[in-house]
């Protein structure tokens, strides 16, 4: 069974009397442990179906099954659930909270999910080092760098060992060399974690380095493209 | 679930990163509770001296004088009739049913002598009943008999200013003193009574009895005339009724017809402190409303304060959501903001409230009465104000959606 199976999905905003479909009748079905993108233009539908993929939103019609369970339906604290458990964000802006330090910001979602100060430290740690920060818990963001911020975002993203972790755009706030070492941490996470990671991004070169393609236009799915053989 | 250790965390962080914000939010509740304090103590305080003051003169306490006190035309003042005698006194203990105790009074000021000092002060004559009415026990030695009584006995007992002035550390029992040249031997001291509700130092007094008074001290224009009668009611609600039966028996005594004035006035003392009371009350009902008034607007300062938290913080809101935070979390997250706003303020201004109370009694001479019960209930109540009006706020931060908030700049 795969992780994620869409069917039929579609997601209508309504602008005034207008209706305006952003998705229309997507099918996707992701595996456990897959490294793909999500690419298309601007206004092509690929952050609503990000948001939808993250129980962040819900869909007009269609069904989305996330680890086997039908998640298209459920209620706002439901969703916050599943995010808490099974889904884990990286975004592009970095979304760090500015007053608390590193480490406090990766235990967030531990302190939703109701985990205790001590394993909650320990965790949060555990995930700083994965991203190679444990010598920076006690910094504040504004004290790291943009590659450094964004990796305690990815430690964040991991701390609940999620089913899968949804990036927007990770890498459009940071130079090319920051980026090259955002991806390889994503690649590292996922060959030695199996974690399944979703990049949602505009940019080919990102796309590039991904197993697996997706491509949007207007609200449909135009392109999936698989790569094999050559590791990256 | 956030846990609620965790939320005070997050709340005393969000509120330290504003510390100046936040301690002017806390403002009006923080006057709001000061005043409650403040007026509370001193209200408390004021109720406790009027008490001493009312037990001190005597408790359900009804004074009888002669003469009228009706206004119109010209008219002589009270006492200025000469037909109160002390058997009026002794009739009205026996016969109103609702009276305990009456003490016949006939007394002037005048100079007393002990060797070569001498002081000048009241001189009054009366039964041993006046001190059980007013509570007033004697410190050493013996109250008058009434066999003394019967014979005008030259005896008498001193008040502890009289004491104070005429003997200094000397033991005055037994000793001879002078009033009008007739020697008296002092056979009592009376215990301490401190002030009159009037400012009057009570201590300040020499008591003999009724019969020395009248016809060895001072004389009487006619037989047996009393200046007053102390009368005590047996309850405090039997007052009127004492008051009702002591006018009805004067009435007839003085044979007092139904068109013609009457000789005598029964005034009942407790009233003139029950009023003094009441506008204390009143006053207390007045500030009381100054002071939730004033925890009204500091609450809707800290409504104020928080929708622009929110606002502000809408981004932060959005990642809390983003990585698993239910409404629920968000909304205890700023209900325990604004709780945490308004304990502070409630517990600081609980600290100047007292402050204030102490600072008023040591400079206007008041006590003020400090009530741990009542700070409990400021501090409650600016908890409540603090969810009352922090509940909007939070709502409304917590119905906020993820993506927009997300979006939010």
């Amino acid at each position: 069974m795969p992780l994620i199976e869409m069917q039929g999905l579609t997601k209508i905003y309504r602008a005034g009397a207008i209706d305006v479909p952003a998705l229309e009748q997507i099918d996707l079905s992701i595996e456990s442990g897959e490294f793909l993108s999500i690419m298309g233009p601007s206004g092509s539908g690929k952050s609503t179906l990000m948001n939808i993929l993250g129980c962040l939103d819900v869909p007009t019609a269609g069904t989305y099954y996330l680890a086997g369970d039908d998640v298209s339906q459920l209620d706002r604290d439901q969703r916050a659930e599943v995010r808490n458990k099974k889904i884990g964000f990286v975004f592009q802006g970095f979304n760090l909270l500015p007053r608390i330090n590193a480490v406090k910001n990766v235990e967030l979602p531990l302190i939703y999910g109701g985990v205790k100060t001590v394993p909650r430290r320990e965790a949060a740690m555990a995930a700083l080092s994965l991203v190679g920060l444990s010598d920076r818990g006690d910094h504040l963001p504004s004290q790291l760098s943009g590659g450094q911020q964004q990796r305690v975002a990815i430690a964040r993203a991991l701390v609940n060992d999620p089913e899968i972790i949804l990036a927007d755009e990770p890498t459009g706030n940071l130079d090319t060399r920051t980026s090259n070492e955002i991806m390889m941490v994503f690649r590292r996470l996922n060959r030695d974690r199996s974690i399944t990671f979703v990049l949602v991004t505009h940019d080919p070169e990102v796309g590039d380095v991904t197993d697996r393609r997706i491509l949007i236009r207007d609200g449909r799915i135009e392109g999936d493209e698989r790569r094999t053989g050559d590791e990256y | 679930m956030l846990n609620p250790l965790d939320g005070g965390k997050i709340a005393i962080g969000a509120l330290r990163v504003n510390v100046l914000r936040s301690l002017l939010t806390m403002l009006g509740i923080m006057i709001g509770v000061g005043a409650v304090i403040v007026m509370v103590a001193i209200g408390a305080g004021a109720r406790d001296m009027i008490g001493v003051q009312i037990r001190s003169i005597g408790s359900n306490l009804i004074l009888v004088i002669p003469g009228a006190t009706v206004t119109g035309g010209a008219r002589l003042g009270s006492g200025s009739v000469h037909t109160l005698k002390s058997t009026d006194a002794e009739a009205i203990a026996k016969e109103c049913p609702a009276v305990k105790l009456t003490a016949p009074i006939w007394g002037d000021v005048n100079q007393v002598v002990y060797g070569n000092r001498n002081w000048r002060t009241r001189i009054t004559g009366t039964t041993e009943d006046n001190f059980l009415i007013r509570e007033w026990p004697i410190r050493r030695g013996r109250m008058f008999t009434p066999e003394e009584q019967k014979r005008a006995a030259k005896v008498a007992v001193l008040g502890l200013t009289v004491v104070e002035n005429l003997f200094g550390d000397t033991d005055p029992l037994g000793k001879m003193i002078r009033m009008k040249s007739v020697p008296f031997t002092v056979v009592g001291v009376l215990d301490r009574k401190g002030q009159s509700p009037r400012g009057d130092d009570q201590d300040d007094a020499v008591f003999v009895p009724l019969k020395t008074s009248q016809y060895r001290l001072f004389g009487t224009p006619f037989p047996d005339e009393i200046q007053a009668i102390m009368v005590q009611a047996k309850d405090v609600s039997l007052i009127p009724d004492a008051q009702k039966q002591i006018d009805e028996l004067l009435t007839r005594r003085h044979k007092i017809g139904r068109h013609q004035e009457k000789d005598f006035t029964v005034r009942n003392l407790t009233e003139i402190l029950e009023t003094a009371q009441k506008s204390l009350n009143i006053m207390t009902t007045l500030l009381g409303a100054i002071a939730a008034i004033s925890l009204l607007v500091g609450g809707i300062g800290i409504m104020n304060i928080m929708l622009v938290s929110v606002t502000e913080r809408t981004r932060e809101i959005g990642i809390r959501m983003a990585v698993g935070a239910r409404s629920g979390d968000i909304l205890s997250q700023f209900l325990i903001e604004g709780v945490v706003l308004s304990i502070t303020g409630g517990l600081i201004g609980t600290a100047l409230g007292i402050l204030a109370a102490f600072a008023f009694a040591r400079t206007s001479g008041w006590p003020a009465l400090i009530d741990p019960g009542t700070v409990l209930i400021a501090i409650l109540f600016s908890a409540a104000v603090g969810v009352f009006f922090g509940f909007y706020p939070a709502f409304k931060a917590s119905r906020l959606h993820p993506i927009e908030a997300l979006r939010h700049e």
